[in-house]
């Protein structure tokens, strides 16, 4: 485990001046470097979150009342249809993908990703898809839901829904890209003495995700292509008209969509493997039975798409059959859960923005968690199906677990990327606002779609407008929300404390280098003197004290 | 490592399972049921809520209670103790949401068998019908009552619901339910039912997918273009109640509603008295996007005819069946 390496390489004199430093204008160029894209995709997931998010709040006023006063009917379905795909492939996966990029290599002890031409490329399809997805609105967007099922989306507007099925292509092809990526590097490029079980959760849980990524996306490639041979050559591969089959794209659609919620939630599962343990002072609870669930998510989320489809044209035993699959998959994210749990019991816990915001994502993600186990059961999906209750679930699994992971991950990793802390008040108050307003959002959405509330409407029954005018307040909160962090981030960047190399006395890797990271990242190859989790090794409590001081003793002597 | 004292714990376990318990027959959250199939399905939301709010105040509890009692105090820069996992812990938190999750799946089919959904004349695909030539013939032989190949929910096995069904044509178009009952030959955009008496509806659309879904039911089923669905259900109280179209269908999704009004016999007779002046016209033909003008039973109809079984002869068949 202790042990050093040797670097045959000149070293440089440990003198920050010497190494090259970044420019501002490297961040808006074709750059090579994984830690410049990463923020890339970072940056730029943030800015058409906002866009989503503005987008959500035209909805959230417009169904303040249950005439469709506030915005046309017609409008409203583009802003739903383009509120999911920009949040969904626009803000959550190129987030993820933002961490994946600045994190692998540095959690490995790389100096950059297998291969930064191709991660370059992968970044940089995704503003073109962005803007073409965005230039819909000026010619009549897409309208026919993220889904774009046929026959509907093949008659609602045709220039919109091309456009979209481009920049879905794009955007696909730039996630491919990337998982080809970080498969390859954690695989291929570890650091000599790290083997896969002493490589960071996160980098386990990217493995399981590209994984996904592979596998899917191309179905959802093919599913596209033909939609767009129907919708513009006339064909009929999904059309009913001309002999056609929906049900088969739905199959083809799900087969990546359902998988893809994995690929927009195991990444975070990962960070929040991370950040845990570190503000609990705690090893991570249970290290292979996290790393294995991950994988298993992975596997079982292949085997599950049809329960998306429980309502539509799917056989009986078939739904019985996806009942099942979808049940077992709560067993690995229990797992996880209440190894996290255990995480964080009993440890020593620092609740800073970072750590309050896992919490929060812990206890969000287990409302989503359990209503996904109550909506596999087919008899009562097939009442909520379509419903509010569905976009409480969903908003729960993607916004309760995604975003404030994702939130806790900014937090946690902010004074690696920038080398400064960020402002903890304004962190904390950036939370309380984002937990209030997004329970106030989305919890009466359950009784709503219970109550029978269906989704993706304008226009809706009266009895059920008190419950709609609350989660409207709640979205105007959580939009409020953005703003002290904003201010927080644009303020740390220049103003925040400055933040040593490792200012959360983390074990990863990526802790061990500057902050920023320099260039190649370590100034010397790095030593894995530590596993990345092994917290309290040096109290009193254990009793292997003599391994300790064996291994700094081996340390020295070889450094 | 702080454990509470065993009492605290099993006090706090003993509060939490009443809690749960309560909680999940008193939740308040779903409309009537305005059936019995309704009935069961919130005997399976119940139970699945009632260990919902279970495992929330567990893990809930554990998260507010860490939170409080393991704050690191000022100045301590040291760390917890090295707990790396614990096997049997692990083995117990696999083994537990492993057997609720079984006993959930099994719940759910038999609940869903007895809804009818594993029916094998509802729950077969028939396919887009445009497939109908070549791929049915064999089918149709065996099951001259070929409306019921659909998917959906059937017959409920253990009812008497496959007696003297009330067969109802239903169409979804954009934004309205066209409702056409083969008997009498009433054609309306609202739906009227005798109570306790079971109504098979003969589902599809003539534009785009739409999802035929009774909140009061408890049931939902796609409708799609150029396929049947299927969808059987005995309401047992008498009210209106609405029709909900659950599948984005265009602009005006969420104005494609109308009522589901269960009647007593003879309100229901006299309300099919007063529609019969309506023409018999197939108003399948006049949507455009329809491309089989025929529907199942028309094109099927010869085929039927031959073999010599009318709905008479099933009906006797269908409750020895089931015995």
């Amino acid at each position: 485990m202790s042990t050093t390496i040797e670097r045959n390489a000149p070293i440089a004199p440990p003198e920050h001046d010497q190494h090259p430093q970044r420019k501002w204008q490297d961040y808006f160029g074709f750059s090579t470097d994984h830690k410049v894209i990463g923020i890339q995709y970072l940056v730029t997931a943030f800015f058409f979150y906002f866009i989503g998010g503005a987008l959500a709040e035209v909805m959230r006023t417009e169904l303040s009342t249950p005439a469709p006063d506030f915005v046309q009917p017609e409008f409203y379905n583009q802003l739903l249809t383009m509120h999911g795909t920009i949040m969904l492939f626009l803000w959550i996966i190129p987030a993820g993908a933002a961490f994946a990029n600045y994190l692998i290599p540095l959690m490995i002890g790389a100096e950059d990703m297998a291969f930064p031409r191709l991660n370059a490329v992968a970044f940089w399809m995704i503003p073109p898809g962005g803007i073409l997805l965005m230039s819909s609105f000026f010619n009549g967007a897409p309208q026919a839901g993220w889904t774009s099922y046929p026959p509907l989306s093949l008659v609602s507007g045709k220039s919109g829904e091309e456009i979209w099925i481009l920049s879905i292509l794009l955007l696909g092809t730039s996630s491919m890209f990337g998982a080809i990526n970080f498969v390859t590097t954690i695989l291929l490029m570890r650091m000599p003495d790290m083997d896969i079980h002493s490589m960071p959760l996160f980098c386990w849980s990217m493995l399981a995700t590209s994984g996904l990524i592979l596998i899917g996306t191309p179905v959802l490639g093919a599913a596209l292509i033909l939609l767009s041979f129907d919708l513009i050559a006339g064909t009929a591969f999904f059309n009913p008209a001309g002999g056609g089959d929906p049900i088969v794209y739905q199959h083809m659609f799900w087969f990546y969509s359902h998988p893809a919620v994995y690929i927009m939630i195991l990444p975070f599962f990962g960070a929040i493997s991370e950040i845990l343990p570190v503000h609990a002072r705690k090893p991570i609870f249970g290290y292979r039975a996290i790393a294995y669930s991950s994988l298993a998510i992975s596997f079982l989320g292949l085997i599950v798409w049809a329960h998306h489809m429980f309502s539509s044209g799917t056989p009986g035993w078939l739904r019985m059959f996806f009942m099942a699959t979808t049940m077992i998959i709560a067993v690995p994210t229990g797992i996880k859960v209440f190894s996290w749990c255990a995480t964080i019991w009993g440890g020593k816990l620092s609740l800073n923005s970072a750590f309050i915001f896992a919490v929060g994502f812990l206890s969000s993600f287990l409302i989503g968690g359990l209503s996904g186990v109550m909506l596999a059961s087919v008899p009562f999906d097939i009442h909520v199906h379509d419903t509010y209750f569905i976009v409480a679930h969903f908003h729960y699994v993607l916004f309760g677990g995604s975003v404030f992971g994702l939130f806790a991950a900014v937090y946690h990793w902010f004074p690696k990327m920038t080398g400064r802390m960020v402002n903890e008040t304004l962190g904390q108050i950036h939370f309380v606002m984002t937990f209030i307003g997004f329970n106030i959002t989305f919890l009466p959405m359950h009784q709503l779609g219970l109550q029978g509330m269906n989704r993706r409407i304008a226009l809706y029954d009266p009895q059920f407008q008190t419950l709609n005018i609350v989660c409207t307040i709640g979205s105007y909160i959580l939009a409020l929300s953005s703003f002290p962090f904003i201010f927080n981030i644009l303020w740390s960047l220049s103003k925040g404390q400055k933040a040593g190399r490792n200012p959360w006395r983390a074990l990863t890797l990526e802790w061990q280098t500057a902050s920023p990271p320099i260039i190649e990242n370590f100034e010397e190859a790095p030593v894995l003197w530590a596993g990345p989790y092994d917290y309290g090794i040096d109290t009193e409590s254990i009793d292997g004290n003599e391994d300790v001081e064996d291994m700094l003793a081996e340390v020295t002597a070889e450094g | 490592m702080n454990i509470p004292s065993s009492i605290l714990t099993l006090i706090a376990g003993v509060v939490m399972t009443l809690v749960s318990l309560w909680y999940g027959q008193n939740h308040g959250l779903l409309p009537i049921a305005a059936s019995n199939d309704a009935g069961d399905v919130d005997q399976l939301f119940n139970f699945m809520m009632t260990i919902a709010t279970g495992l929330f105040l567990l893990v809930e509890g554990v998260l507010v209670y860490s939170v409080i009692k393991f704050r690191r105090q000022k100045g301590d820069t040291t760390d917890g103790p090295p707990i790396e996992g614990n096997v049997p812990l692990e083995i117990v938190w696999t083994a537990i949401p492993t057997v609720i999750v079984f006993i959930l799946s099994i719940y759910s089919f038999e609940i869903y068998n007895r809804m009818g959904g594993l029916d094998p004349m509802a729950a077969g695909d028939s396919g887009p019908q445009m497939a109908h030539a070549h791929h049915h013939g064999q089918l149709v032989a065996l099951n001259p009552d070929q409306q019921n190949i659909a998917l959906g929910l059937g017959i409920s096995p253990d009812s008497k619901q496959g007696v003297n069904p009330l067969e109802i044509k239903v169409n979804g178009i954009q934004y309205a339910w066209v409702f056409t009952y083969p008997e009498t030959g009433v054609v309306s955009g609202e739906i009227h039912v005798p109570v306790d008496r079971p109504v098979a509806l003969n589902m599809t659309a003539g534009d785009v997918i739409h999802a035929f879904w009774l909140p009061e039911f408890r049931i939902k089923q796609d409708v799609i273009p150029g396929r049947e669905t299927k969808l059987v259900f005995t309401p047992n109280k008498i009210g209106q109640y609405p029709v909900v179209c659950a599948e984005l269908c265009g602009a005006y999704h969420g104005g494609m509603k109308t009522q589901l009004y269960v009647q007593s016999e003879a309100d229901y007779q006299a309300w099919i008295q007063e529609n019969t002046f309506a023409s018999n016209d197939e108003e399948n033909q006049s949507v455009a996007m329809n491309p089989t003008p025929n529907t199942d039973a028309e094109f099927l109809a010869p085929y039927a005819a031959d073999m010599g079984v009318n709905r008479d002869t099933l009906a006797q068949l269908k409750p020895a069946e089931s015995k």
